[in-house]
C-alpha cells in the first residue's frame, strides 16, 4: 500500500460521513418545503372550524362576523372567471398558433418570444395599474361622469358604462392581459410536442394550413393545451393585487346582475347580460378585507373563506389533471 | 442496373398559369385567418407598449391635462430624500424608505428561499428515488399555487404569534411589532421557495451523465460530484432561477400588504413595520386620494420605478441563462 492509498483510506470514512450529512440536510430542505404546506393547511383549517357553514357559504358580508358570508365574493369570482377564460384563451391559443404554425424565425417572432418571458415577470399589480388607467377610467377620455352607451342587440339592450369603472368586465379584461403570456407558454409547448409527421399527412391528403391546424393539430395538442389554460385560471381565481388596484368594492350586498342562486338564471335572465357591467367582489378580495378588520373574530371569517378559495383551486387543479389523464390515454402516434 | 421513376408534373408544364396565385376564397379565408391570429400574437407586444406608456405617461411627460409626477417633483429629490410622506401636509417624495423596506424583504425572502431551495433542488435532482420525487414535485407545485393572499394571513396569524414573537421578543428581548418585515419575508420566502427549487434542479437535471460518471470514475464521493461537478455546471441556470425568485420577491404585494404594514420607515430592523413599493400603491388605491393629485400621481412613479427593477432582473438572469450557459454535446 503507497502512502497515497492509505491518506484516501483514512480519509474515505470521513468523506462519506460528510456526504451523508449533506444528503440530510437537502433532505431536510425539500421535507421543509412539505411540513411547512401542511403546517399552512392544518392551520388554516383549525382557525376556520366551527365558521365553516352553509350560512358562510350563502350569506353576504355582515358587520357582525358570526353572519358574514362569501356569497357576493363567490359569484363575484366566477364570473370573473367566466370573462377571463373567455377573453384570454382564444387570444392566448390564437397568438399561440400565430407564433408556432405560421410565424417564421423573423425579428419579429424573436421579439415577441422575447416580450412574453419578459411579461410573465412583471408584478401583478403593474398590470392593476394597466387596469385602472386603460380600462377602469379609459385614460380619462369620458370624463369623470361615467356615460351609458346602450346597445341593443336582439333580445336585450346592453348598457355599457364609459368608461367601463370597477366593473367585471375591466377586471376580467385586466386579469385576462395577466393570465396571457401563461396561456401563450403553455399552448406553445403543447403544440410543439404535435409531431410534424401528422402535419405533413395531413398536407398531403391536400388540406390547407388551416384545415391541418384544426382539424389535426388542435385536437392532438387539447390536452396540453387545457391544462396550462386550467392553471393559468387558478391563478386568476388567487390573484388579489389587480383586483384591489382595480377597485373591486371589499363590503358588497349583492352579486353581479343579482344572480345569486344557479335558480335564478332562469327566473332573472336579464341579470346575465347586466352582470359584466355590475360592480363586484371577488373572494380573495374579501379575505385581505376581513383580514384587515381589527376584530379578531375575522381572522376567522377570513379563515374560512381561505378555505373556501382553496377548495375552489383545488377543485380546478383536479380538472386540469383529471382532463389530462382522460385526453392523454387517447393520444397513441 | 437502376430503375428510375419518371416524376413529371404535366399540368404545371402545360399550363404555367397554375403557378400564379389567384384569387380564391379558401385562400383569402386562410389569409384573413393568418391575419387574426397575428393580431392575437401582437396582443402580447400592446400590453408591454400599453404598460409602458401608461407609466411614463403619468409618472414622466404627461400627455392629458394633467401634469404628470416628475414635472413636479425632481428626480434627485426622489432618489435622495429620506421621508415618504405623501400624505401628510408637508409632502416629501423620497423613495428610499419603500425601496429600503422592498429589498429588507426581499432579503430575507433571498436568505430563506435560495439556500432551501437549492439544497432541495440537489436532493430532487441527485438524491430522491423517483417515489419521493413523484410525490415531493406536486407537493411543491402545490405550495407555489397558493394565492398569495394565504401567505399574508399566514404571516399575521402564525408566523408573527407563534414564531417571531416567542422566540425574539420573550427568548432574546427584541421587541416585535404586531406588522413587521421578518414575518412578510418569511412568508415571501416560502413562497419563492418552490420556484427556485424548480428551476435550479432543471438546471441541475440538464447537465449530463457523462460529467457524473467522470467524477465517480475518479473516486469522487456523490458529495463530491454533486457540489464541485454538477454545481458548477449548473451555475448559470441556477443564477437565473435565483435572480428570478428575487425579482418575484420584490414584485410581492398581497403578503407583503397584510404582514408588513403601511409604515414608510427607512430602517433595517426587521422586527418594524415598513412599507414596500407595492403595499404603498395598493394603500393609496385603497384611500380616498383624488385622483390627478400629485400622491395620486405618486402611485405611477413608483410603480414605474418596480417595473424597470423587475425587468432589469428578468433580463439579467437571460442575459446570465445565455451568456455563462454551458453547452455540452
Amino acid at each position: 500500500m503507497s502512502n497515497l492509498d492509505r491518506v484516501f483510506e483514512s480519509r474515505l470514512a470521513a468523506r462519506h460521513r460528510r456526504g451523508r450529512v449533506f444528503a440530510s440536510v437537502c433532505m431536510a430542505s425539500t421535507w421543509f418545503a412539505v411540513g411547512v404546506l401542511v403546517v399552512l393547511l392544518i392551520g388554516v383549517v383549525w382557525q376556520s372550524a366551527g365558521w365553516l357553514n352553509w350560512g358562510f357559504l350563502t350569506n353576504f358580508d355582515s358587520r357582525h362576523p358570526e353572519q358574514a358570508g362569501v356569497l357576493a365574493g363567490l359569484w363575484g369570482s366566477l364570473w370573473l372567471v367566466l370573462y377571463t377564460t373567455l377573453f384570454s384563451v382564444p387570444t392566448g391559443i390564437g397568438a399561440a398558433l400565430y407564433l408556432e404554425e405560421y410565424s417564421r424565425d423573423t425579428w419579429l417572432r424573436r421579439l415577441i418570444q422575447v416580450n412574453l418571458s419578459n411579461l410573465a415577470g412583471v408584478p401583478s399589480i403593474v398590470y392593476g395599474i394597466l387596469g385602472l388607467t386603460v380600462f377602469v377610467r379609459m385614460f380619462g377620455l369620458f370624463g369623470s361622469q361615467p356615460k351609458v352607451v346602450e346597445v341593443s342587440l336582439i333580445f336585450v339592450n346592453l348598457q355599457i358604462p364609459l368608461p367601463l369603472g370597477r366593473t367585471v368586465i375591466a377586471a376580467a379584461l385586466t386579469l385576462s392581459l395577466l393570465i396571457l403570456p401563461v396561456v401563450i407558454v403553455a399552448a406553445q409547448e403543447a403544440l410543439r410536442a404535435v409531431p410534424a409527421s401528422i402535419r405533413h399527412a395531413s398536407y398531403a391528403l391536400g388540406a390547407t394550413q388551416w384545415q391541418t391546424i384544426r382539424n389535426q393539430v388542435l385536437p392532438a395538442a387539447l390536452p396540453g393545451i387545457l391544462t396550462g389554460v386550467i392553471l393559468a385560471i387558478s391563478r386568476a381565481i388567487g390573484e388579489t393585487a389587480p383586483l384591489v388596484m382595480i377597485g373591486a368594492l371589499t363590503y358588497v350586498a349583492f352579486t353581479p346582475g343579482d344572480i345569486s342562486s344557479p335558480a335564478d338564471v332562469f327566473t332573472n335572465p336579464h341579470g346575465i347580460v347586466e352582470a359584466p357591467f355590475d360592480t363586484f367582489t371577488a373572494l380573495p378580495i374579501q379575505i385581505f378585507n376581513w383580514v384587515s378588520r381589527p376584530k379578531t373574530e375575522y381572522q376567522h371569517v377570513a379563515a374560512a373563506g381561505i378555505v373556501v378559495l382553496l377548495a375552489v383551486l383545488l377543485v380546478t387543479n383536479a380538472a386540469a389533471i383529471f382532463l389530462r389523464h382522460r385526453f392523454q390515454k387517447r393520444i397513441r402516434w | 442496373m437502376s430503375s428510375t421513376v419518371e416524376v413529371t408534373i404535366p399540368s404545371v408544364d402545360r399550363n404555367p398559369q397554375l403557378l400564379i396565385r389567384r384569387f380564391s376564397p379558401t385562400r383569402a379565408k386562410e389569409q384573413a385567418i393568418r391575419f387574426l391570429l397575428f393580431l392575437c400574437a401582437l396582443l402580447s407586444v400592446a400590453t408591454t407598449v400599453g404598460i409602458i406608456f401608461v407609466l411614463v405617461t403619468e409618472a414622466v411627460v404627461a400627455v392629458g391635462p394633467n401634469t404628470a409626477f416628475f414635472q413636479e417633483v425632481s428626480v434627485k429629490e426622489f432618489f435622495t430624500e429620506t421621508r415618504w410622506t405623501p400624505q401628510f401636509s408637508e409632502q416629501h417624495f423620497g423613495v428610499l424608505p419603500l425601496l429600503a423596506g422592498t429589498f429588507l424583504i426581499a432579503g430575507i425572502a433571498a436568505l430563506i428561499a435560495l439556500p432551501v431551495g437549492l439544497a432541495s433542488a440537489i436532493y430532487l435532482s441527485e438524491y430522491a428515488s423517483p417515489r419521493a420525487r413523484n410525490f415531493i414535485k406536486p407537493t411543491l407545485e402545490l405550495l407555489a399555487g397558493i394565492p398569495t393572499i394565504v401567505y399574508g394571513y399566514f404571516a399575521l396569524v402564525f408566523v408573527t404569534p407563534y414564531l417571531l414573537r416567542p422566540i425574539f421578543q420573550d427568548w432574546l428581548g427584541f421587541d416585535v411589532d404586531v406588522f413587521n418585515a421578518a414575518s412578510a419575508g418569511i412568508v415571501v420566502g416560502i413562497m419563492i421557495l418552490p420556484m427556485v427549487s424548480s428551476l435550479s434542479e432543471d438546471a441541475l437535471r440538464a447537465v449530463p451523465r457523462g460529467l457524473r460518471e467522470a467524477g465517480y470514475a475518479l473516486g469522487s464521493t456523490k458529495l463530491d460530484v454533486s457540489v464541485k461537478v454538477v454545481l458548477p455546471a449548473a451555475s448559470s441556470g441556477i443564477a437565473a432561477s435565483f435572480l428570478l425568485a428575487v425579482s418575484r420577491a420584490v414584485g410581492e404585494t398581497m403578503a407583503v400588504t397584510i404582514a408588513a404594514g403601511m409604515t414608510p420607515a427607512l430602517t433595517l430592523n426587521p422586527f418594524r413595520s415598513v412599507q414596500t413599493m407595492t403595499s404603498y400603491i395598493v394603500n393609496v388605491s385603497l384611500g380616498d386620494t383624488p385622483a390627478g393629485s400629485i400622491a395620486y400621481q405618486s402611485l405611477y412613479a413608483i410603480a414605474l420605478t418596480l417595473f424597470c427593477i423587475t425587468l432589469a432582473m428578468n433580463v439579467l438572469s437571460q442575459f446570465v441563462l445565455r451568456r455563462f450557459r454551458e453547452v455540452y454535446e
